[in-house]
């Protein structure tokens, strides 16, 4: 039951989405998220929606996939687009009943607000989907390198999050494991009030914990074996290197957001 | 005797509707006896791990039954847990399952869970540690403070301590020193012949089962390949080999000899019954 969250789910593949470099593909996250909250009329969301399609279509990743990521954020979905659909006053009202009251404006807002989320989740997801978390990390690594001038430990961090996202499954098999062990000397975690719910959690979390802790401490021993002594002067196995693909995508993506721009000065 | 346990026609299959479907477990059938030792043996992969997690209920067959005391285990899926107090299940490093502040609450965990209170659960508890070699007063010390043997000790009192009818235990020697291994089976063995409950061994080492169990069933990718006295299954130790399994040492010595001409019969596998042939040999003056 545990093994079925996947999280940072990568499906491996050999198209132009997948070959870019991912410093290329975080910025241009960064630039259609942007846009995407410049997109003011019917034709620029039209624009972004058709953008995302392109990429999809190029990734070749299913669109089952993509709308399978919305599923857990369908409630902030619907929440905001109620919200915005009942409680946005306007002139004219389409819809009146007792307190609820639809007006034209409100109709709009939430159109475009449940629009704008779903555009902004799949964007990312498409990324994640088309990224290994390593190279992932790595180029968030790459485009945080400035900061070090700021005595920011961006390598540090870097390594912290690969660490993380390396021990994520591992971690589910271990909760996984201890929960049948439990199971086994009569542990219940379904029935009874959240207290006793909470405390059924104890006999899991403390196991947890330990052997995370031995992990981590194992871990750090084997990179020190290996005379891991921080980002200072370390080299890459895979070395990221601009190409022509990514010098393209990045000038259609300054064209699209330019674009968005434009159509935001023409209000539509 | 009678079967406490029946597993009939269990298939196991994981991954249903995906590309990565695979069954761990396949069409399989066999009895467990009331009293006996049963030695499971297989490779990584065979389909140990997933048959025994049936046992008690921790993994629904996709498709067969699994009989406890004639009954199927999951016809009232809401008591699953009272199938759980009666086939103690210890898995694998089960050390790593520890949790309370002090072994004493650790090995009451089961019983308190059982229901179990006062003097009843007082002597659960004591008398799982007797078993097991823990000491009176390791009892009120933090688990964590043990050696990794002493650990695993606690942990087996945890099961023991709900007085299962049928106690499954996963490699409980695995990652022991030998004199560790030795003590441990020991205290198996002993709680085997002092209360008749059955129990059933899941090892790869060929040389634990040999020595322990009264029955075995040898696995091989997701069936029984065989199943029978050690003396029969070791007669057949070409099959065994055949299939990449290991056969004990002492049965392997014999193989050795009789390739080399001497007269001796391979199926041997204890250290006792091949001293016992050799010896016979060299009294009717044979040159070994």
């Amino acid at each position: 039951m545990l093994k079925d969250i996947t999280l940072g789910q990568y499906f491996p593949g050999n198209t132009v989405a997948h070959k870019l470099d991912p410093r290329t593909k975080i910025l241009l996250v960064l630039l259609y998220i942007v846009a995407l909250f410049c997109a003011k009329g019917v034709v620029g969301y039209a624009l972004m929606a058709l953008c995302l399609a392109v990429c999809v279509r190029i990734s070749k990743v299913g669109i089952k996939q993509l709308v399978r990521g919305l599923k857990p954020v369908l409630f902030i979905i619907i929440f905001t687009g109620l919200l915005n659909l009942f409680f946005v006053p306007g002139e004219t009202y389409l819809f009146q009943w007792g307190f609820l009251r639809i007006s034209e404006e409100g109709l709009r807002n939430a159109v475009f607000m449940v629009l704008r989320i779903m555009l902004l989740i799949m964007g990312t997801f498409l990324m994640t989907y088309t990224t290994s978390p390593i190279s992932l990390t790595d180029g968030l690594e790459r485009l945080l390198n400035g900061l070090k001038r700021f005595h920011v430990p961006v390598h540090e961090l870097a390594m912290m999050m690969s660490i993380a996202l390396r021990f994520i499954p591992t971690l589910i098999e271990e909760t996984d494991k201890i929960m049948s062990a439990q199971k086994a000397r009569g542990a219940d975690f379904e029935s009874g009030n959240i207290i006793q719910k909470a405390k059924a959690l104890i006999p899991i979390l403390v196991p947890l914990f330990i052997s995370a802790f031995r992990r981590a401490d194992e871990l750090a021993t084997a990179m020190e074996c290996r005379c891991y002594h921080g980002g200072e002067g370390r080299t890459k196995l895979h070395v990221l290197k601009y190409e022509r693909r990514d010098d393209i995508a990045l000038t259609i993506g300054g064209l699209v957001l330019a674009a968005v721009l434009v159509l935001r000065r023409f209000g539509i | 005797m009678e079967p406490i346990l029946q597993i009939k026609n269990l298939t196991h299959t994981y991954g249903v509707g995906t590309p990565f479907q695979r069954s761990a477990v396949e069409d399989m059938s066999f009895d467990v006896y009331e009293g006996e030792f049963l030695g499971i043996i297989g490779h990584t992969g065979s389909g140990k791990s997933t048959l025994i997690q049936h046992l008690n209920g921790l993994l629904k067959p996709t498709s067969g039954q699994v009989l406890l005391g004639g009954k199927d285990i999951w016809a009232e899926p809401k008591k699953i847990r009272d199938v759980r107090f009666r086939v103690g299940l210890v898995f694998q490093y089960p050390e790593y399952q520890l949790f309370e502040e002090t072994v004493y609450k650790d090995i009451a965990f089961g019983p308190t869970n059982q229901g179990k209170t006062g003097d009843e659960l007082d002597s659960c508890v004591r008398e799982a540690a007797r078993l097991v070699g823990i000491r009176d007063d390791q009892l009120e010390k933090s688990p964590f403070e043990l050696s990794g043997g002493q650990k695993r000790r606690v942990a087996l009192a945890g099961v023991l301590a709900m007085q299962p009818e049928v106690l499954v235990l996963d490699e409980p020697t695995a990652g022991l020193d030998p004199a560790g291994r030795e003590n441990l089976m020991a205290n198996i063995r002993d709680f085997h012949r002092n209360r008749h409950t059955t129990v059933i061994l899941v090892s790869h080492s060929m040389d634990e089962i040999a020595q322990n169990v009264d029955r075995i069933l040898v696995l091989k990718s997701a069936h029984v390949l065989m199943s029978g006295t050690p003396a029969e299954v070791f007669a057949r130790a070409d099959e065994l080999l055949t299939a990449g399994l290991d056969v004990p040492q002492v049965t392997r010595i014999a193989m050795a000899l009789k390739a080399r001409g001497v007269d001796i019969d391979p199926a041997v596998y204890t250290v006792e019954a091949l001293e016992k042939q050799l010896l016979a040999l060299r009294k009717g003056g044979a040159v070994c």
